[in-house]
């Protein structure tokens, strides 16, 4: 047992993901002798999410290639993997967690790890229909596949036009298939992006062959033996063979709530990951956290979060130094176009589009809460990307005339407020 | 196959085999400290930065321009510094030497 934390013996963590297997092994990096165990109910070695709708579902790429880490490395470090197991309570006051099969596990210190499950809305004949899917779990692509191979005429139908939906959109187009993606709001992305990457974004899909449609919204879907039918509150419909919903995901946040820990929009957790009780932490896709870089609570998906806040946790529970959050980055591939973002936008009431001469495929949008930038949005653009980050990580204002004028070189040196 | 040598930040030296696949990948499969591979290999993170010993950059091939852009404003990049993701494995690799680089 360490020295710092010689009086504990036994980590938990529920979820076996990114988050989840993050930190189990970031605390035998700093030091955690006691015994790590981490409890997942889908069976399969953990893997990485990204790809599944992306390279594995165009099939360049297998699952395989995607596995967290391989299983001689949990090994190695003396993590137990429970797989196949659902946890169906915890209880704090024992401070033990039980399993849909009657086991029960005591732990001293117990990490929420568990992430979201997609999002079905309560539409008339989508739920327990056959042929739709959502896009979270490696066995969703691979029955996405399927269905795709099995129909003659491969029309897939998708509900959202967010990261995943678009990006699914374009992964089917390689599999040639015919590709109709219904939105509900005026335009794509909009949740999450200014109208000009949403405008780009769309032009793109549709020059790819993708029928992209906004203002739809999915009222009720009919089956028949051969096919679907999805009818929108304006009285279109579409016909497909199979449907994807991705409209986002809810946090997994029921085990905390049940057990009397804070929820909102997640599981509530300060700026060192912890909930209210101080033996029990939550990370990743299910925590509503407190982040440091942004003063304010905030839920985020990605795999920069689930790993920051991992690591934030593992060292607040071995007793170490904690470094401060990361400013978020995420990244999106579609096609030829590579997406990468820094920050959040969120808050910004001033944005600039910077166009680089000559590559209409190379421009970036840089959001401003009045002089402070507050995220950059770089389409084929590492530089805008880098650079954005190195501003918004100094917090050095910045000459937004130059950064406007694509004849000044994107420079850090340009570009600085005199 | 090709040998490689990985070097982590406390100096331990790990020398590894592969086929195929990226350097990123062998050091990820093999627990290398420090080689995290956040993006899983697009060139869009830099969690994967290494220092190629001065000797072998030739084995190493040339960057891209994204690769390139993505590490000039990294504070522990130098004229050896490559993404470990951006170099797939083949024989011409044998006996490279790599240093994890420290994060920014
Ligand atoms: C298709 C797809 C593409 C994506 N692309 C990107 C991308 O390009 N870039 C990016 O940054 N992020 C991307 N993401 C998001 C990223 O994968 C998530 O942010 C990340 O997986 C979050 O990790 P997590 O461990 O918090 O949650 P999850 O990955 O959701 O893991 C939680 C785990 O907990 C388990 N669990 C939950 N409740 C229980 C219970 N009661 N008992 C047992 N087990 C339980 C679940 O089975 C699950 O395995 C993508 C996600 C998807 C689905
Ligand atoms: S793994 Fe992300 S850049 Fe290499």
């Amino acid at each position: 047992m360490g020295a710092k934390n010689s009086h504990l013996n036994s980590c938990v963590i529920i979820g076996a993901n990114q988050a989840g297997v993050s930190i189990a092994f970031a605390l035998r990096e700093k030091g955690w002798k006691g015994d790590i165990t981490l409890f997942d109910m889908d069976p399969e070695l953990p893997y990485y999410r990204p790809p599944l709708s992306k390279s594995v579902l165009i099939g360049s790429e297998s699952l395989g290639d995607h596995a967290l880490k391989p299983i001689h490395l949990y090994k190695k470090e003396n993590i137990t993997l429970k797989l196949g197991h659902k946890v169906t309570s915890i209880d704090r006051i024992s401070k033990q967690i039980f399993l849909d099969n009657g086991s029960f596990y005591k732990y001293d210190i117990l990490v929420l790890a568990m992430g979201g499950r997609p999002i079905i809305p309560n539409i008339p004949g989508l739920k327990n229909s056959e042929s739709i899917f959502t896009i979270r779990t490696s066995r969703d692509t691979i029955a996405i596949r399927n269905t795709l191979d099995k129909s003659e005429k491969r029309r897939a139908l998708i509900i959202g036009a967010g990261y995943i939906g678009l990006e699914t959109a374009a992964s089917l187009i390689k599999l040639k298939a015919n590709v109709t993606v219904l939105e509900k709001e005026e335009r794509v992305l909009s949740r999450v992006t200014a109208p000009h990457l949403s405008n780009f974004y769309e032009f793109l899909h549709k020059r790819n062959g993708v029928e992209i449609f906004t203002n739809k919204e999915v009222i009720e879907v009919r089956s028949n033996s051969s096919d679907k039918e999805v009818i929108c509150s304006d009285g279109s419909s579409y016909f497909a063979d199979l449907i994807i919903v991705g409209i986002g995901i809810h946090a997994n946040k029921e085990l905390a709530e049940e057990t009397g820990l804070e929820v909102k929009n997640g599981v509530v957790v300060n700026d060192e990951a912890r909930t209210i009780d101080k033996n029990v932490f939550a990370i990743g896709d299910c925590a509503f956290q407190y982040h440091s870089f942004y003063r304010r609570y905030v839920r985020l998906e990605s795999i920069q979060n689930a790993n920051d806040q991992a690591e934030i946790a593992a060292s607040v529970i071995c007793k170490q130094e904690v470094s401060n959050h990361s400013i978020p980055w995420f990244w999106s591939d579609q096609y030829d176009v590579k997406l990468q973002i820094i920050g959040l936008s969120e808050g910004a009431n001033d944005i600039i589009i910077r166009q680089e001469n000559n590559n209409k495929k190379k421009f970036s949008i840089w959001y401003f809460q009045d002089n402070k930038l507050l995220a950059v949005q770089a389409v084929n653009d590492m530089k805008a990307y880098v650079i954005g980050t190195k501003f918004i990580k100094e917090n050095t204002p910045l000459d937004k005339s130059k950064l406007r004028d694509p004849d000044v070189e994107l420079k850090p040196t340009n570009l600085k407020f005199m | 196959m090709a040998k490689i040598n990985y070097v982590t930040l406390d100096n331990k030296k790990i020398t590894l085999e592969g086929n195929s696949g990226s350097l990123m990948k062998l050091a990820k499969d093999n627990g290398v400290k420090g080689i995290d591979g956040e993006c899983g290999g697009v060139c869009s993170c830099a969690t994967c930065h290494v220092h190629v010993n001065p000797e072998h950059m030739d084995k190493a091939g040339e960057a891209s321009e994204f690769e390139k852009d993505l590490l000039e404003l990294n504070d522990h990049s130098n004229e050896y510094s490559r993404l470990c993701c951006q170099i797939q494995i083949s024989d011409d690799l044998d006996g490279i030497e790599l240093k994890v680089a420290e994060r920014d």
